[in-house]
């Protein structure tokens, strides 16, 4: 099989501190990106700088630290809006996906959605896009259905499209599944959803951290991705709507920073997107994420996407060799991100990951936060290996030699 | 040390041949639990006899090999004993049973999910309540 390197491997895995150090003695294979990735030393020094130079809080004070702390937040917002098409003002400053999510069902779903509506999401949902859907139709009195699947693990849109015949009031998708790994004509869903006159939603969580996103390509009214599965820190994210969209919505949360006047019997409120960050924001983990961004548009999303094609039609062939390896999701590496769903024999996934940690391997296993797909899937569970810019062809060849003794130990 | 050498040849056999697997026709104690970080899935049913007794104990599951021997084996040692029994069986019980693996904190809710379940089970049958005592701040 050919192993060709579009990446200099040796300097960007010299780039993750975390890389030089060893778990039960032996090197970290790290294969749970998909969950949440490393981070470069770019991204750590980013944070210290902030809490070392510049710690203010942001767009209050006049001083010189918070004018470099208002330029240094303003100045992420403007790159990870710039990273996936978008302008800083359609960009909100959220935890993550699962609050971006929450936003959304709460500031638009409470005003938009009535009695009776129908709102859309699909089988292949992580339960950040299943969850907030159930109670929002739960409180307001509407139905919630989901597009079915294909066998091959790609969504049904002979189903997508009866739905749309409901007239549905949202249509929540996946742009790409964090289980299958399958990628999804969002530009197809969104434009059939947009003239059936629903409202789009997509999570871009495990697609922005992958390959290249340009959501003006799309229009979903509705993006949202998190900064930890990006090589960015943990506690933050994006969700991108339309400017107009954001500003007939309602507020999330109210308190300070996110009004315009506070008066005892009403208060308006501040511009968009700020009318979104109530509260102190999470400053430096913003600018984490930008420091993320430069790293990723230094390496080239172009070619963070090739490399993962690469490693996956390399790590799919290798580990189809194994007997008992039963893998789920398309086989076409170019419809799939870099991220391998699997069962082996009758070697519970629980189990597995325990045999591969004693072997410096680090995978995900279980449901992947994707109960109802585990179910349509009809396993309880799946092991998961899935790549970032830092994972090689070795990582490849010790998850095989992994699975082998874990095969052996169960006598497989 | 933990990983691999946990898999010994007993925990493997009760995997792959789980004893009392089942459902009881009769049965006058019913407990299910899950483990929401893993998905393992655990059932108990329990006939009393006379004397309060375990007069007949069996299982279903779901899971990995950890937390389905634990329960099978756990299901072995309880049958034939008072309900009492059950209050006193602790944690270390449960590792002495599996032959005190090395487990990591994550794969120790495994291995206990079964005297979880058995626990509840009893203790409500009983009229008391089984508190657990893992939660926020607390490593099993």
């Amino acid at each position: 099989m050919l192993k060709t390197e579009v990446l200099d491997m040796e300097k960007v895995r010299a780039d993750f501190p975390i890389l030089k150090r060893t778990v039960h003695g032996k090197r970290l294979v790290y294969l749970d990106n998909s969950n949440t990735t490393q981070k470069p030393k770019a991204v750590i020094d980013a944070l210290i700088d902030f809490y070392s130079r510049h710690n203010s809080n942001v767009h209050r004070a006049v001083y010189v630290l918070a004018e470099e702390a208002t330029e240094s937040y303003e100045r992420a917002r403007r790159k990870v809006a710039g990273f996936v098409g978008a302008s800083p003002k359609e960009l909100v400053f959220v935890r993550g996906t699962t609050e971006a999510t929450n936003l959304v069902r709460f500031a638009w779903g409470e005003t938009n959605v009535k009695k009776g509506d129908l709102l859309v999401s699909t089988l292949m949902e992580h339960h950040s896009n299943i969850v907030p859907w159930q109670l929002l139709a739960k409180s307001k009195g509407a139905t919630l259905k989901f597009v079915g699947l294909r066998p091959d693990g790609t969504l049904d849109m002979e189903s997508f499209e009866k739905l749309l015949k409901e007239s549905p009031r949202l249509v929540a998708v996946t742009h790409c599944s964090n289980v299958l790994g399958t990628i999804n004509d969002v530009a197809k869903i969104c434009a059939k959803a947009r003239a059936a006159g629903a409202t789009t939603l997509v999570d871009g969580a495990q697609a922005v951290p992958h390959m290249p996103v340009d959501i003006k390509s799309f229009g979903p009214d509705f993006y949202a991705f998190s900064g930890h599965k990006m090589l960015g820190p943990t506690g933050i994210g994006a969700l991108l709507a339309k400017k107009e969209l954001l500003e007939e919505m309602e507020p999330f949360h109210g308190g300070g920073e996110m009004i315009r006047e506070v008066f005892l019997d009403h208060s308006t409120w501040n511009d968009v997107p700020y009318k979104f960050e109530a509260g102190t924001v999470n400053i430096a983990d913003a600018i984490g994420l930008g420091a993320a961004i430069d790293y990723l548009t230094g390496l080239g999303m172009d070619k963070v996407r090739e490399h993962e094609i690469r490693l996956l039609d390399y790590a799919l062939q290798a580990l189809a060799e194994l007997k008992g390896f039963h893998q789920y999701g398309p086989l076409d590496p170019k419809e799939r991100a870099g991220v391998i769903s699997f069962n082996f024999a009758d070697v519970h996934p629980h189990d597995l990951a325990t045999i591969l940690d004693e072997e410096g391997i680090a995978i995900r296993s279980g449901h992947h936060c994707a109960q109802p797909l585990m179910r349509w899937l009809d396993v309880t569970a799946a092991s998961r290996a899935s790549f970032h810019v830092y994972n090689s062809y070795d990582d490849v060849d010790a998850l095989k030699a992994g699975l082998k003794k874990a095969g052996d130990i169960f006598k497989v | 040390m933990s990983g691999a050498d946990i898999y010994r040849e007993l925990i493997l056999d009760y995997y792959r041949n789980p004893r009392n697997f089942g459902k009881l026709e009769k049965f006058d104690i019913d407990s299910r639990d899950t483990n929401p970080l893993c998905g393992d899935e655990v059932e108990i049913q329990i006939r009393v006899g006379e004397g309060q007794k375990i007069e007949d104990i069996k299982f279903v599951g779901k899971g990995c090999a950890i937390s389905q021997a634990s329960a099978s084996m756990l299901t072995e040692l309880a049958k034939g004993k008072k309900l009492d029994w059950v209050r006193e069986v602790t944690k270390d019980d449960v590792f002495k049973m599996l032959g005190n693996p090395d487990l990591g904190p994550s794969r120790v809710k495994c291995a206990l999910l079964g005297l979880k379940v058995l626990k509840t089970g009893v203790y409500g049958y009983l009229g008391a309540r089984y508190e657990d005592s893992d939660g926020p701040g607390e490593t099993p």
